[in-house]
């Protein structure tokens, strides 16, 4: 990093910054070197920064409003719909948010996996992305308790029972989780707290990730460490600034989409039954967004392995740089890693199309059979690819395939337009 | 950029189309023109102050309605009875109110401030009332059912004879839009049980259909401005898209590099 000799002109500037280098960040942060390269799969790092900053202010005017008690719960959610100036459009956006977030987060994740983004010098940044991922998790599904509907208790109730099968400990512990005998109003209470804390660790972690990511600099479609600065790189700002920005603009019409014209869809019907612990409904379903790890979590018949499972089928992505085993970091110029790739993302829809549906019949084989692949493909197939798998030419950087490299290169740079 | 849209449109795809395998039990809901629906949907608001009158003289003898005011009849995008007639339906409605200096509870004409009065005063009144069953309140009802309006919309036109091989308990009716086809509640409508001001015909597809869009409202009491203000929102998102793509792309002719 070469901005350590930043100095601000003005007189003022330099005092302040001697005592808090904030210019010297902030002349970091818009020098920052970033391959010309990036395509808009890269953009989504930005989109979920503005995911969690527009649900953190929702969330603190929907929290202003929001009674957490088993009894109005539910009510104060309708009093925010119905008589709080433009509270049906705060929550339909807080709502519909976490949605969008997961649907950048999954094509983040996704996009890190076709790249080979995880791996070294970046297995820190990737870690706490796994992280990130989880208190996501955690957060998203705590937040769904919070208007007290159907599926809101019921949803609770389900997934905190999966403490119960830890052996011995395990009543135990869900008796403390629920702070009584059954999820109730201490259960909402804390998970009110939780999920109004959850967001700002989120935000310490972004920063971790952000300055991790620093460290390196982004990895890049081509997959090749580069020179920074140099002929490969453009300042982020203005070059990267402007791309993110545009592709924030077509993510935000599909999300106003959703806000203002199904900003239910996504949502059960049953929540917008108030919660009652005497009548359970037909199904229990999670938010559409961890339906593949409840698919993984039902096709497993004893209750402790399929919460092993489930945990796992997360916690295996944080080893995920040292179960692949390949030198070279692009799925471009890996073109058996390629096709398993797209297994594995056709295996993960799966799951959740059937994490959806009741688990019995034939559900419940191809559930079996997609969670099986999902440890093979990690387990097996990733650390047996890169020992066997014949990987094209990679060039030695962005450039060169432009000024004239070899045939093969000039393959590779078809095949990586092709993806973008 | 063209995979990035697909891959939008088939995650989107792969949502919506989970979300509706639970709401639909396979079962083709009876379909109706609905106001309300698309880009511009807007009440229609005269069909608004007849499903008013079909809730509150057949509805609301057993479900309530607790989130609603009767100032709300008044607001715009609802059934927008002008100030005056909202008064004069809320002040036929018994409200108790209490207690006064004297710590007795007491009746008063509502106002526009009460919540719509409740038919019974707990649930174990209503279900004592109902042969056990609870009429659900029918704030959000259309919200929190599948199918949502067509779903209501069918149902309350769905009841038939009971096929010979279904049998039926004292106080179950056949439905044939009911989740297991049996429901405790007698069909609510007959035709002309209502006599419309309007001189509309009151069939009991007409009926269904005012009452249900007077559900629509009042589970999504703001659905017009959702509507106006989203459309504004895309028009204004696509316009400011269009013109941050020129700048980048003038941005990045500084360098030979395609984005």
């Amino acid at each position: 990093m070469s901005d350590h000799d930043y100095r601000p002109k003005s007189k003022v500037g330099q005092w302040f910054n001697d005592r808090l280098p904030l210019l010297t960040l902030a002349n970091h942060l818009t020098d920052y070197p970033t391959p010309k390269n990036l395509n808009y799969w890269w953009t989504f790092g930005g989109i979920l920064t503005f995911c969690l900053i527009t649900q953190i202010v929702t969330g603190l005017t929907l929290a202003m409003h929001y009674i957490a008690h088993a009894d109005m719960a539910f009510e104060s959610v309708e009093h925010i719909m119905r008589d709080v100036n433009y509270g049906w459009l705060i929550r339909y956006i807080h709502a519909n948010g976490a949605s969008m977030f997961f649907l950048a987060v999954y094509i983040h994740i996704f996009r890190s996996l076709f790249y080979g983004s995880y791996k070294a010098p970046r297995e820190i940044i990737w870690i706490i992305g796994i992280i990130i991922y989880l208190l996501m998790m955690a957060a998203a599904f705590m937040g769904y308790v919070l208007p007290w509907g159907q599926m809101s208790f019921w949803g609770a109730t389900v997934i905190t029972n999966l403490f119960s099968a830890i052996p011995l400990v395990g009543e135990g512990i869900v008796t403390w989780l629920w702070g009584g005998y059954s999820v109730d109003n201490p259960t909402l209470t804390r998970f009110f707290t939780l999920h109004y804390l959850i967001p700002f660790l989120i935000l310490g972690l972004v920063i971790l990730h952000i300055w991790a990511l620093h460290v390196p600099g982004n990895n890049n479609p081509v997959g090749i460490d580069i020179k920074k600065p140099s002929k490969d790189t453009v300042p982020f700002h203005p070059y990267i600034v402007i791309k993110d920005g545009f592709a924030l603009l077509m993510f935000m019409i599909v999300f106003a989409f959703f806000v203002f014209y199904a900003p239910n869809i996504l949502g059960h019907a049953d929540n917008y039954i108030e919660a009652n612990p005497m009548v359970t409904p037909a199904h229990i379903v999670p938010e559409w967004y961890l339906l593949p790890f409840y698919a993984i979590l039902r096709s497993v018949p004893d209750k402790l392995l399929g919460v092993v499972a489930m945990l796992s089928a997360i916690l295996i992505l944080a080893v995920l740089p040292w179960l692949d085993t390949s030198k070279i970091r692009s799925a471009v110029f890996r073109p058996l890693y390629k096709q398993f790739y797209w297994i594995l993302v056709a295996d993960v829809l799966i799951l959740g199309y059937v994490g959806a549906m009741p688990a019995e019949g034939l559900y419940l084989l191809i559930a079996r059979v997609a969670t099986a692949y999902y440890f093979l493909h990690f387990l097996v197939i990733l650390p047996v690819l890169g020992f066997k798998e014949k990987t094209l030419p990679v060039p030695l950087s962005i450039t060169e395939p432009v000024l004239g490299g070899s045939p093969n290169l000039a393959a590779a740079r078809n095949k990586e337009s092709k993806i973008e | 950029m063209k995979n990035l849209f697909k891959l939008f449109s088939i995650i989107i795809l792969i949502i919506t189309s989970n979300s509706n395998s639970f709401a639909a039990e396979k079962v083709e809901y009876l379909k109706t023109d609905w106001s309300f629906k698309g880009l511009f949907g807007k009440f229609d608001r005269a069909s608004l102050q007849r499903g008013y009158q079909v809730y509150t003289e057949v509805c609301a003898s057993c479900h309530s309605m607790k989130y609603l005011s009767y100032r709300n009849l008044a607001e715009p995008g609802g059934p927008e009875f002008s100030e005056a007639q909202a008064k004069a339906i809320a002040a036929s409605f018994e409200v108790t109110d209490g207690p006064n200096s004297d710590g007795e509870m007491f009746t008063r004409p509502g106002k526009l401030s009460d919540k719509f009065i409740m038919p019974y005063d707990n649930v174990k009144a209503a279900q004592a009332a109902n042969g056990g069953a609870y009429p659900p309140d029918m704030s959000v009802l259309v919200k929190a059912r599948g199918g949502g309006v067509d779903y209501i919309y069918s149902l309350l036109q769905g009841y038939e004879e009971a096929p010979s091989n279904v049998s039926l308990d004292d106080g179950v009716y056949y439905n044939k839009y009911m989740y297991g086809n049996k429901i405790r509640m007698a069909a609510p409508l007959s035709d002309g049980l209502v006599e419309y001001g309007d001189g509309t015909n009151a069939t009991v597809e007409q009926m269904s259909k005012d009452v249900t869009t007077f559900l629509m409202w009042s589970a999504e009491p703001h659905l017009e401005s959702r509507h106006q203000m989203g459309f504004k929102a895309i028009v204004y998102l696509i316009i400011l898209t269009v013109l941050v793509y020129f700048s980048m792309k003038r941005i990045w002719s500084r360098v030979e590099s395609e984005v």
